[in-house]
């Protein structure tokens, strides 16, 4: 051995290596940031309610019982039913299926694109990163729910619509963040020697440059899930979004629960709590994320 | 300086053309054309004659560009030509609530700037202590509370404990000034939360980064007054994130809008938006997208201007 390594320290570093699996990786955040551990914990919460929604759920989600109609919260339906008899617990618990399908699928598809269009454009540079830079502008001058809404009234909204025009709008706006890190990334020594090897252009962009923004990526990814459904809710909440008799949180909140909000309050209250809960979790999440991978990154 | 404000005075004109060449592309790629589809979608089916006769009176009969063209050329005169759906003319539509969302953008930009500055700065003071920690938490909750939620809850509370009810008639701001601010003070305290959210925030990490420049130890180490120092020397070079943060914001209060006038009837921009969009009312939808993104980049405008002015460090180019 060339190098003389203190025994201790190969020891050391070995027990660190064997604790620094995905599980030590996890219980190293939970520790350091029990905030951001508690925001994740509420969302495997969620996402294990949603998957098992049709188990959990006590009632059926579209069954319209008018001999039900306006219950108050008590033993048989105990957050209360809706204007059609419909059990306010178990529309929540489906409604958590369409908050987190919108979610997922529009921040992944939209960090995943922004993350290829923004190291790409760092990556090419000259014209082609000063004509998308001023396309992605563009599209920044719009904001979220405008953008979306107009992408709706073209569409139409159907589900996969709605996942459509929330994802559009965040395209640019994580372009702009994951670029700013690439252009450091495309002055690295072992980009120049893939180049100098003679890889394509998007063998570099894919292996060699997308492995390194992972952390913008990820943080940009667990901040657009929040708005995702945040955005989903206010579009269900118009009207514009998913519609009856889909389970959906914006959606309960929209006619009857604000007809009869002083009747029958807990039409108005619990989906408002559950849409809170969700986004505050993710954003809590995504903070701490934030904080741990990249401190200097500023998100909303 | 001057020089400066011209030059970036004409680069808006690229990013303007090209917000108004993106709608107009992207209410054009719709699959058959808006006029079927619009027509389709209340009846199922339509005579062809009809069909044309419609083409003809939105001129979607006519070339692209020569459509464009027109629209282009009623936009600088002021002229967005007539609703789809109403058949009034949009300058008109748009003229009799611009004043109404304005005024209600301002007063949330206000109130979430009073709640926020005071906030995020002792937030930064007390690092780590409870006040943090609480100022943290509301605001992180005020990201994630969604204004239409709020509004509904306000609404329920002022019913149940005043026995409030939320006027149906918009009384304007020169007819009665009490009445109208009494009637917007709760969906600009709606809106006003979120907004302070966003605002806290920066001025906390902005505080934060501040208090640990030289210029502030230098300031203690002379025996300043921790008052002044905060006055003269923090406060005041903290708050350039956080201005532009909030012209951000406020710019993006259309958005906050849309929702929040839905819940409390308020007959602004934002519902006469969210019924365009509803009816396929494109020529309306098409002239509110336009608004809403030159009013962005308008305030970014002089955002920038402000930025350059309050801080002698950023030279102009």
């Amino acid at each position: 051995m060339a190098i003389n390594v203190p025994f201790d320290a190969v020891e050391i570093a070995a027990a660190d290596k064997a604790r620094s699996g995905w599980w030590g990786g996890v219980l190293d955040f939970a520790r350091r940031r029990p905030l951001g551990a508690a925001g994740g914990a509420v969302v495997v919460f969620l996402i294990l309610v949603a998957l098992t929604a049709n188990v959990i759920a006590p009632y059926n989600p579209v069954r319209v019982d008018f001999g039900a109609m306006l219950t108050r919260p008590n033993a048989a339906h105990w957050l209360g039913t809706d204007a059609f008899g419909r059990d306010v617990l178990t529309r929540l618990i489906y409604g958590s299926r369409t908050a987190l399908l919108v979610g997922f699928v529009a921040a992944m598809v939209g960090s995943t694109l922004g993350a290829v269009l923004g190291v790409g454009s760092a990556y090419f540079g000259g014209r082609i990163d000063l004509y998308l830079q001023r396309f992605m502008d563009i599209f920044i001058a719009f904001p979220l729910i405008i953008l979306a809404l107009a992408i709706v009234a073209i569409l139409g909204n159907t589900i996969p619509n709605v996942i459509t025009a929330i994802t559009i709008p965040m395209i640019p706006r994580c372009a702009l963040v994951i670029r700013s890190s690439a252009l450091s990334i495309r002055e690295m020594p072992y980009v120049d020697a893939a180049r100098a090897a003679g890889f394509s252009n998007a063998r570099i962009i894919l292996r060699h440059m997308l492995p390194n923004v992972m952390a913008p990526y990820l943080i940009m990814l667990t901040a657009f899930l929040g708005q995702a459904i945040l955005l989903e809710s206010s579009l269900s909440f118009l009207g514009l979004g998913v519609q009856e008799p889909t389970a959906a949180w914006g959606l309960m909140l929209r006619g009857a629960a604000v007809d009869f909000a002083e009747s029958a309050p807990w039409m108005a209250v619990f989906p408002g709590l559950a849409i809170s809960l969700a986004v505050f979790a993710f954003n809590l999440f995504g903070d701490s994320l934030r904080d741990a991978l990249d401190p200097k990154l500023r998100t909303l | 300086m001057w020089k400066y404000v011209v030059k970036r005075f004409f680069l808006m004109i690229p990013t303007l053309l090209g917000v108004a060449v993106l709608i107009f592309v992207l209410m054009r790629i719709v699959p058959g054309d808006i006029v079927e589809l619009r027509l389709a979608g209340d009846t199922g089916s339509v005579s062809e004659e009809l069909l044309k006769s419609e083409r003809a009176r939105f001129g979607l009969d006519q070339p692209l560009w020569k459509q464009f063209g027109t629209w282009m050329w009623g936009v600088v005169r002021f002229d967005f030509g007539t609703s789809m759906w109403t058949g009034a003319s949009i300058g008109e539509e748009i003229r009799l609530r611009f004043a109404l969302s304005l005024q209600l953008a301002i007063m949330a930009t206000a109130v979430g700037v009073a709640i926020a500055i005071p906030l995020g700065v002792a937030s930064a003071l007390k690092q780590d202590s409870w006040i943090d920690y609480v100022a943290r938490i509301v605001s992180i909750a005020g990201i994630a509370t969604p204004s239409f939620w709020l509004g509904i809850l306000m609404i329920l509370v002022l019913l149940v404990v005043f026995r409030w009810v939320p006027p149906m008639v918009y009384t304007p701001f020169w007819v009665n000034p009490w009445q109208n601010l009494v009637q917007l003070i709760w969906p600009a305290l709606a809106v006003g939360y979120r907004l302070s959210a966003v605002v806290t925030r920066m001025t906390r990490s902005a505080m934060l980064e501040v208090l640990r420049e030289d210029y502030i130890r230098t300031a203690r180490a002379k025996g300043l007054v921790e008052t002044l120092i905060l006055k003269r020397h923090a406060i005041k070079n903290a708050m350039l994130p956080v201005l532009t943060v909030t012209g951000i914001e406020f710019a993006f209060l259309m958005g906050g809008l849309v929702v929040t006038e839905q819940v409390f009837n308020l007959n602004g921009l934002g519902l006469l938006f969210v019924q365009a969009v509803a009816h396929r009312d494109y020529t309306l939808t098409q002239a509110l997208v336009l608004l809403v993104a030159s009013v962005f980049i308008i305030v970014n405008f002089f955002m920038d201007i402000m930025y350059g002015w309050l801080d002698p460090r950023i030279r102009y180019r």
